[in-house]
């Protein structure tokens, strides 16, 4: 029977995909958007696993809100992007270095 | 039975395109996969009894996020071989964290079936007579209202800063000014005169 482990094992698998994509494309700006969005979808996978086998709902709610802020997150990043690729014309992580932080 | 075997089906799939999407050389292909993925994770909630969230998933990441993702993937003329090209220089410390946060993890989740987490007290019990969707919209409504509300004012804040962010006032075209438009009174557009036989009238 499939219990809360195999969800949490899919949970914490899709979340280290995300951590090492943000490695892997460490130039392209958009691919790591992306891969925050999978761990954003692994956290999402967790809560939503714990509100079901817990029979607590707060999980799902929480759940909503997670991926409330992750539209919002993903728009404003993508808006920055956009005027990033207008001003610059290159989207390469490593070009990004105007605030010389 | 058929629940095992459809859960696997997703949790598969979920995997295999979430390597897919960091894989894949062109982003297009990425969000695709991206697409497939949240499909899949999707399905996953519906075997849970998730079914408001499953539709959220597809309507809201689906429906907006991805082809958010998209519509910025084929608008900008990036040259993305060139972003590809200083890939594999990072790829050795990133296996090295994702196998540590990997084996963190999979320590959580055995501690976890090994009874030593006790987690008793339940915030919000799940009725069991009310459907999926019925008990995430009472809790929604009136326990969680305020921070749903703030979710609202959140989603407003990202809307009115994309529009503001990525607004370009150009020089070289007349937009309409409808505030000077608004304004505009019949005193200041129109003269009545009475010129004189024979002669012009001085505008």
């Amino acid at each position: 029977m499939i219990g809360l482990g195999h969800y949490l094992a899919v949970g914490a698998i899709l979340f280290v995909l995300g951590v090492f994509g943000i490695f892997l494309n460490r130039k392209n700006v958009i691919v790591i958007l992306m891969a925050i969005e999978l761990i954003l979808l692994s956290v999402n996978i967790n809560l939503v696993a714990f509100s079901a086998f817990l029979g607590d709902m707060a999980g799902q709610v929480f759940a909503m809100f997670v991926l409330t802020v992750a539209a919002a997150e993903a728009a404003i990043g993508l808006a920055i992007l956009v005027i990033y690729f207008r001003n610059r014309g290159t989207i390469a992580v490593d070009d990004i270095n105007q605030m010389k932080g | 039975m058929i629940q095992i075997l459809v859960f696997y089906l997703f949790a598969t799939l979920v995997i295999a395109s979430g390597v897919m999407t960091i894989a894949s050389r062109n982003p297009v292909h990425s969000v695709l996969w991206l697409i497939l993925a949240f499909f899949n994770a999707a399905g996953l909630f519906l075997l849970i009894g998730a079914e408001f969230l499953a539709f959220l998933l597809i309507i809201v990441y689906v429906g907006a996020v991805a082809v958010l993702f998209l519509f910025v993937v084929m608008m900008l003329d990036v040259d993305f071989a060139t972003l590809r090209a200083g890939m594999s220089a990072y790829w050795f410390p990133g296996v090295l964290l994702a196998l540590a946060i990997l084996a963190e993890l999979f320590f959580g989740i055995i501690a976890w079936n090994a009874g030593g987490i006790a987690l008793d007290g339940r915030a919000a019990p799940a009725a069991a007579e009310a459907s999926n969707i019925e008990a995430l919209g009472r809790l929604l409504y009136t326990r969680y209202l305020l921070i749903f509300e703030a979710a609202g004012l959140i989603l407003l804040v990202a809307m009115v800063g994309a529009i503001v962010l990525t607004r370009r006032r150009r020089s070289d075209v007349r937009p309409q000014n409808v505030s000077a438009q608004v304004r505009r009174r019949p005193q200041d557009a129109v003269v009545n005169m009475r010129p004189g036989v024979g002669q012009g009238v001085e505008l």
